[in-house]
């Protein structure tokens, strides 16, 4: 005696239909390709890398970037600061470094990391960090 | 794009230029300082579209001037005064409490307690008696009648009362 269950069950099987044989895991996600964290990466270090980057862009990609759910990575940051240097800006470089440690929000260990591995661009360029300059508390 | 340049071309740039002299130069709409870049001090957007400083001192733009060459070659003091020019308040100024709960906080007590002084004043002068439903007598006689009566036996108002012993259960 064959259970309606089980008689269901090889009524599927013998269908060859992608839709009944697909394993779990594939679902209806878009097709888009998600971009890699290297890939993000490289295109703002190529962004700000830019020779004859203006204000108006330092300016554009810094806002945007901040407005990420992240903390741009240190090679990102070094292209940037490297912008501020050909365009003649100490202020917005150190206004960079105090918008690192604020992204960082509460995972405090995030911002000294930042500034270790940013620290021969800083000796090379000659950039404060704001607790050098101690603006980093009132 | 190109078309367009070919136009400007054949109209002449002097046709664009006179025609504002003709109207004797009041075709400019005067500009507000509301549709200029303004200057914030944002968390989320560090770097505002306008230095803070607009008119330099001439201490000022020399500093710029200097800052054209090598920034080891700045002092500390330097560095914050040209700081200073582009931003206004540091993340930290900008980030800082403004200790306004605790006005918030007397005030709440404030006019708690001032209402507290107007309902005793209310009791005192506004309010008549209570009616005599509320006279020791008259309750003790409530009481007795709930008692009579068997209120709530089982768990409430009579079971607490010990019939026998005519007296509240201990």
């Amino acid at each position: 005696m064959i259970s309606a269950a089980v008689m269901r069950g090889i009524g599927t099987l013998t269908r060859t239909r992608a839709a009944f044989t697909a394993p779990l895991a594939v679902r209806c996600y878009s097709h888009a390709k998600v971009e890699t964290d290297e890939e993000f990466d490289s295109r703002w270090v190529t962004y700000f890398s830019k020779p004859d980057l203006d204000t108006w862009e330092l300016r554009k990609g810094m806002n945007t970037l901040i407005g990420y759910d992240l903390v741009p990575e240190p090679k990102i940051l070094d292209s940037a600061l490297r912008a501020c240097r050909r365009l003649n800006d100490l202020a917005s470089a150190i206004r960079i470094l105090e918008a690192v440690k604020d992204k960082s929000g509460p995972h405090k260990e995030i911002y000294p990391y930042v500034i270790q591995e940013l620290r021969p661009t800083l000796q090379e360029l000659g950039i404060s960090t704001p607790e050098e300059l101690g603006i980093h508390k009132v | 794009m190109m078309l367009a340049t070919r136009v400007f071309r054949l109209v002449g740039n002097r046709t664009l230029s006179t025609s504002i002299c003709l109207r004797g130069g009041h075709g400019v709409a005067k500009v507000e300082d509301y549709t200029l870049p303004a200057y914030f001090d944002r968390r989320e957007s560090p770097l505002p579209d306008i230095k803070f400083v607009q008119q330099l001192s001439p201490e000022q733009k020399s500093l710029k001037e200097k800052e054209k060459g090598s920034w080891a070659a700045l002092s500390k003091e330097e560095k914050i005064a040209l700081y200073r020019i582009s931003f206004k308040e540091s993340f930290a100024e900008m980030d800082k409490g403004t200790g306004e709960w605790k006005s918030v906080v007397a005030g709440i007590f404030f006019f708690i307690g001032f209402t507290g002084l107007v309902v005793l004043w209310q009791r005192k002068y506004v309010y008549g008696d209570v009616p005599h439903t509320f006279d020791a007598e008259y309750k003790q006689k409530e009481v007795q009648r709930m008692l009579d009566m068997r209120i709530n036996p089982v768990e409430g108002f009579s079971a607490k009362w010990d019939y026998e012993n005519n007296a509240w259960k201990k």
